[in-house]
């Protein structure tokens, strides 16, 4: 899951160096925690938060396999 | 990444064809930097040789496919690839296999999200964009063909009624498919108006 975040979110910054990703793991449900530089918050985030809901939506695909919940914050 | 090598050369030509030789493609397919222009001595004896850094090009479908491929595997999908299909600037890609009711999702959700964020990672940093269509089992394909039909019916009953038609709302993509169908018809014009997400296409009757 991890994985899949850090992907996505190096792949659009323009400081990949800056991307932290930290995984929580309960017994149903995962917490992503994701912190990038402060420029390269927009490019996460998105107009309207598209970006952001996106990749809520790719990590609740992989999550629905597992019978997990997912929650992906985006901190700074 | 993109596959380089540096290459020497009696002359920055050489270079160029070694490389070339060494990469078994044309000029077309790779972008050429020149390190160091050779010098010559006397008597014409070469002192330095020329050495050029040569780039292979990547087919834009390639770039597409290896970050799809790539996110595909990071959501723990089983699928295959059906077909790949590229035409001008746009790149089709058609799934197939066991996951694929997880991997539209709710409504299209997934693939769109998918479709989405593929298309900005492998648009980053470029000149020429790609436009991505991701499908699965050619659902999309079928929608716009019958998308094409309706508009061409409903441009002829422009034509006999000589009255604008105004379509439902749709998404730009949805809408592209209605101008780009509608483009060559020399009787009647096409245009979007309303704010999205209720942004309507109106065909128009030209005189």
């Amino acid at each position: 899951m991890k994985e899949l975040v850090e992907y996505i979110a190096k792949s659009l910054v323009d400081s990949p160096d800056e991307v932290e990703v930290t995984e929580i793991e309960g017994e149903r449900s995962i917490i992503i925690e994701l912190r990038v530089a402060a420029d390269d918050m927009g490019k996460v985030i998105g107009k309207q938060g598209k970006i952001a809901k996106s990749i809520r939506t790719l990590t609740r695909a992989r999550a629905t396999k597992e019978g997990k919940r997912v929650v992906v914050e985006i901190l700074r | 990444m993109a596959l380089q090598i540096e290459k020497r050369g009696k002359s920055v030509d050489e270079a160029i064809k070694n490389a070339l030789d060494e990469l078994n493609c044309t000029i077309e397919d790779v972008i050429i930097d020149v390190l160091e222009e050779p010098s010559k001595g006397l008597l014409g004896i070469v002192k330095r040789p020329a050495i050029i850094k040569v780039t292979l090009r990547e087919k834009p479908e390639d770039n597409a496919l290896r970050v799809v491929q790539e996110l595909l595997a990071k959501m723990n999908i089983n699928y295959e690839i059906d077909k790949v299909e590229v035409k001008d600037n746009q790149v089709r890609i058609n799934f197939t296999g066991k996951d694929m009711g997880l991997l539209i999702g709710y409504r299209g959700e997934t693939l769109n999200a998918l479709q989405f964020l593929a298309g900005l990672i492998i648009n980053k940093n470029k000149e020429e964009r790609i436009n991505l269509t991701l499908d699965v089992e050619d659902y999309r394909k079928k929608k716009e063909e019958s998308l094409e039909a309706l508009a061409i019916r409903l441009s002829n009953k422009v034509k006999e009624t000589r009255k604008n038609v105004i379509m439902r709302p749709m998404n730009s993509q949805e809408r592209r498919v209605v101008h780009t169908v509608l483009q060559g018809d020399p009787n009647v014009s096409t245009y979007s108006m309303g704010d999205e997400p209720n942004r309507k296409v109106v065909i128009a009757f030209k005189k």
